[in-house]
């Protein structure tokens, strides 16, 4: 069709190149189009951060945005913070703490989280739970989660001063 | 069981059974985002499913015009009440025994309700088509009020004109659905007429939602080659799901399979059955292709499941000392549009009838009303046993009423009112006949915990120092002490559907000594895959992570009743132990053979069975095994496996002390909460890390309903809070840190002596929250303020109490 875009993005380190009609939503294009259906839908107006992924560095809800302001971007998802063998710190700390137990808020929690660790690398309670606002859990009350972010960061913190 | 020795509990421990904090195992595949959601399911040539729904809450259908939208390039099939109706699908039964039509037949009845069902190559195009659906209505008075409902001349259900009877009884008038009454009416008026005190309330339940981060969806496909429909979905109860499927659609049941695959929360929404599911199979049938069909979250909000909307009027008598002589309530209950509720059949208010809490009340009596109005339909038990959440928010705001009517202690009251230890089993006024419990324990424990006595001499300080205008914070502590009925249910007085609530499981140990139990329950973030391999570790001696757990097959775990309402620890659990100790019974003979003794001469030892005085000669579960699979013995059967179903004898009582502790701005109604105390006995702990996982997100989901989550309705039926804009869902900047703490009282009638607990923190919390700031202003004369208590609401209660003044 005509109305279509030429898009090019990188997702999780992988080049990517399509035709997309410019109305396609970030979050369809990844679910549906590219398999990376680690990130979720929960509500589609931009409040429960379900649907969380980094893009150009910055943490954005997918679902409000149109895969055309994502052209050209280079974007993380859930599935490119760690790998089986090698889990990202946050992934391994989540499980240690029980910071999720439905497990549907959890790969946007985590990608978010990752990028708050960037942003602060050592927060306090207060900021990781400010930090983590937009990001909504129906089923943990949010103490084992936000228990699970101190302590990578903790951890992460540790590894550094251990390589320093 | 006897003490074991260093060396047996080396072992022991080593299995990960009951008491272990086990890591989850379901936790490496979420956290990699490889769950396998319904959203998640992708079939070749698959179509997605979309409605037309109703601008309006009341209105006749006069014409439907699909034209345009099947002009639409990619549109496949619209759907409408007319087409379903050659199959007698366009309306479908539901659990509480009404009928619910699944797209509109002649009239709306609730904004929102499904009208007609889009089925496109794409989700854009079928939302697209969803537009280009013309729907003429006429619009009809719209009745929102249960009580305005009652009064009306508007007949809401026209289909059931006429029928004076109903499903549970009489109906007394049209828009009325049944009447359910327990207990002595005239005993209790009596009891009231002479008690010295008695006070009375009218507390409203508002209407919610339980809400799930992920919404109601399903994939359905029909193989018309092999005669096979599998549907994917959403479902708290896939089995059940997979009979009312054979049932209403005429296909036999073994050729169809229900699969519920990983389930981003529950908590009730995803226990009914929902015209989404209904269009999804019946476009499946239609176009020979699989078709999803995936709720969005205002479609979540408006149609799927409503919980609460119970108005409760009370009376409580006492002596004036305080003992409690009896309790009377009557509750009329906005059921919606569609008696939808899922509760057992013989239950039409769930088990509201324990609403005399934990006090030990001699006489009492409840009634309830249910009413149809142009709201959604619902009634599900969000977080809870089934109207256990109303029972207990009516009984712990009518103690406070009662403290405050008797000028009293509000914890001395409930002390001296409890039901005692030695009174257990313990038959109650409305019927129950509760298992276990040690209140008097837990709640000394909790109120010392947390200082009860300097938080009362705080508080009063602090009303001091408001009436001398040195602050503008008020303080409230928020007492609750709730019993929680859960495990439905035995099969005697306990069905859905006519089907009774047993639940099952069936082991498979394989020959090298690791296991595989398949249940017929199904985790929507409990942990079951976990915990369940815990109860069985310590039944049959295998580490609990060599043991796999499979729920939500229908082709392939046994038939149960599913997962809420608490019950599958209490029954699915239960069910596990007993299949895990019939393995064991038949390694024992297994065991008896290799070692040539006598089955007699054998005994457990953790993970073996060993010659009684002779502990250097035994056999290990391990071993055992490999004998069932490999070696000829005679008049025992080859292979290990069990199959266990359980019919509870009994339900099984929870129950909990909490204590909050809050600060209130009265000139901006910011409640701020400075501690909140957990005190949580759901019997033997199998896993506490769960346990306590569970006491936090309930007591979340508690905070919301109490502090501000609503479905609100404005006069004409439109949803007001049809997002998460306006719809309260916590953050973690609004939630408070919780302190859990324990007592353990093991159920006497289940195997393991488990309770249940993922319901009771919001049962249990709800009120506290609640009693929480109503007690901040009962120095200043109020006696009852409805929920939710957002800052708004809390505002206008310091103003009306006169202290903006
Ligand atoms: S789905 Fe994007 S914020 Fe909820
Ligand atoms: S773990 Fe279920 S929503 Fe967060």
């Amino acid at each position: 069709m005509s109305n279509k875009m030429h898009i090019k993005m990188t997702v999780n380190g992988k080049a990517e190149e399509f035709l997309a009609e410019p109305r396609e939503l970030l979050i369809y294009t990844l679910r549906e189009r590219l398999n990376v259906t680690g990130p979720h839908i929960g509500c589609e107006t931009s409040h429960c951060g379900a649907c969380t992924v980094t893009l150009n560095g910055k943490s954005v809800k997918a679902c409000t945005l149109f895969v055309a302001q994502a052209d050209g971007a280079e974007l993380t998802t859930i599935e490119g913070l760690g790998t089986p063998d090698s889990l990202h710190v946050l992934q391994e700390a989540f499980r240690e703490h029980h910071g999720l137990q439905c497990g549907y808020c959890t790969p946007g929690m985590i990608t978010r989280a990752s990028k708050l660790l960037e942003e602060n690398p050592t927060p306090t309670e207060e900021e990781v739970r400010f930090g983590m606002a937009g990001n909504m859990c129906r089923c943990t009350g949010y103490q084992n989660i936000v228990k699970s972010i101190l302590a990578a960061a903790a951890e992460m913190n540790a590894a550094k001063e251990a390589a320093q | 069981m006897k003490d074991l020795n260093e060396e047996q509990q080396e072992r022991a421990a080593g299995l990960k059974g009951l008491g272990c904090s086990r890591k989850r195992v379901e936790d490496a595949r979420f956290t990699q985002g490889k769950g396998n959601y319904v959203d998640d399911i992708k079939m070749p040539g698959m179509l997605h499913g979309d409605f037309v729904r109703s601008p309006y809450a009341h209105a006749r259908v006069k014409s439907i015009n699909t034209d345009a939208a099947m002009a639409l390039d990619g549109v496949v099939a619209v759907l409408t009440a007319k087409d379903l109706e050659p199959l007698s699908l366009h309306w479908m039964p539901t659990l509480a025994g009404d009928k619910q039509m699944v797209l509109a037949d002649g009239k709306v009845l609730f904004q929102g309700q499904e009208v007609a069902f889009v089925v496109a190559r794409d989700r854009f195009i079928a939302a697209d088509a969803v537009e280009l659906v013309e729907v003429e209505y006429e619009e009809l008075p719209v009745i929102v009020n249960p009580f305005e409902a009652l009064q009306s001349d508007v007949v809401l259900r026209e289909d059931l004109a006429g029928q004076t009877e109903g499903a549970h009884g009489p109906r007394k008038h049209h828009n009325h659905i049944f009447t359910w009454e327990v207990g002595e009416k005239d005993a209790t008026e009596q009891v009231l007429g002479d008690a010295e005190v008695v006070a009375e309330e009218t507390v409203y339940y508002h209407r919610t939602h339980p809400c799930p981060l992920e919404t109601c969806g399903a994939v359905a496909s029909m193989d018309k080659v092999n005669g096979k429909l599998t549907v994917w979905g959403t479902f708290q109860a896939p089995h059940v799901v997979r009979t009312v499927a054979s049932l209403l659609s005429g296909i036999e049941e073994h050729n169809i399979r229900v699969v519920s695959p990983d389930i981003g929360g529950g908590f009730g929404n995803k226990v009914g059955v929902y015209p989404g599911y209904v269009c999804a199979i019946v476009a499946s049938i239609v176009t020979g292709v699989p078709v999803k069909w995936i709720e969005d979250r205002m479609e979540n909000l408006m149609s799927t499941a409503f919980a609460r909307d119970y108005w409760m009027t009370g009376k409580i008598s006492a002596t004036k000392e305080g003992k409690i002589t009896g309790l009377h309530c009557h509750v009329t209950a906005d059921h919606g549009a569609f008696d939808a509720c899922a509760d057992p059949t013989k239950f039409p208010a769930g088990f509201m009838n324990i609403c005399t809490g934990s006090y030990d009340i001699p006489t009492a009596y409840l009634a309830v009303d249910g009413v149809y109005t142009n709201k959604a339909p619902g009634g599900v038990s969000y977080r809870c046993s089934f109207r256990v959440t109303e029972a207990a928010y009516f009984i712990e705001r009518m103690i406070e009423v009662l403290a405050i009517e008797l000028n009293m202690d509000a914890a001395e009251l409930r002390r001296i009112n409890f039901i005692k230890k030695e009174q257990f089993p313990y038959q109650s006024a409305l019927g129950w006949e509760y298992d276990s419990g040690d209140y008097h324990t837990a709640w000394d424990k909790a109120l010392k915990a947390v200082d009860y006595e300097g938080l009362r001499k705080e508080q009063a300080d602090r009303v001091e120092a408001f009436k001398r205008g040195e602050t503008r914070k008020l303080m409230g502590v928020g007492l609750s002490f709730f019993t929680e009925i859960v495990g439905a249910g035995p099969v005697k007085n306990c069905d859905i559907l006519g089907m009774g609530m047993f639940d099952s499981c069936e082991i498979r140990i394989h020959p090298t000594g690791s296991a595989i139990a398949r249940l017929g329950t199904i985790s929507q973030g409990q942990g079951h895959a976990t915990t369940f391999a815990q109860i069985l570790a310590s039944e049959i001696g295998i580490s609990a992570d060599s043991i796999t757990i499979e729920e939500g097959d229908t082709d392939t775990a046994p038939y149960g009743l599913g997962t809420y309402g608490s019950r599958s620890t209490p029954v699915a659990g239960a069910a596990t132990a007993l299949a895990g100790r019939k393995i064991r019974a038949k390694a024992q003979m297994i065991a008896a053979y290799l070692l040539e003794v006598h089955d007699n001469d054998l005994e457990w030892d953790v993970d073996r069975f060993v010659v009684k005085g002779a502990p250097e000669r035994f056999k290990t579960m391990k071993e055992i095994a490999y004998a069932a699979y490999n070696q000829a013995i005679p008049g025992v059967e080859p292979g290990l496996e069990a199959v266990s179903y359980y019919d509870p004898p009994n339900m099984t009582y929870p129950f909990g002390a909490y204590v909050c502790v809050m600060d209130i701005d009265v000139d901006t109604g910011v409640q701020e909460i400075r501690k909140f105390y957990a005190l949580d006995d759901c019997g033997t702990r199998i896993n506490p890390m769960i346990i306590e996982g569970q006491v936090h997100g309930g007591l979340t989901e508690a905070l919301a309903v109490a502090l501000g989550q609503e479905i609100a309705y404005d006069d004409m039926g439109n949803v007001k809070t049809g997002t998460f804009m306006d719809f309260f869902l916590p953050t973690a900047w609004e939630v408070p840190n919780y302190i859990t703490d324990h007592t353990v009282t093991p159920s006497p009638h289940h195997p393991i002596g488990a309770k249940g607990v993922g319901e009771s923190p919001h049962v249990g919390g709800v009120p506290c929250f609640s009693n929480a700031v109503n007690d901040a202003f009962r120095a200043f004369g109020l006696r009852h303020t409805h929920m939710p208590h957002d800052h708004w609401r809390i505002w206008q209660t310091a103003n009306r109490l006169g202290l903006h003044d």
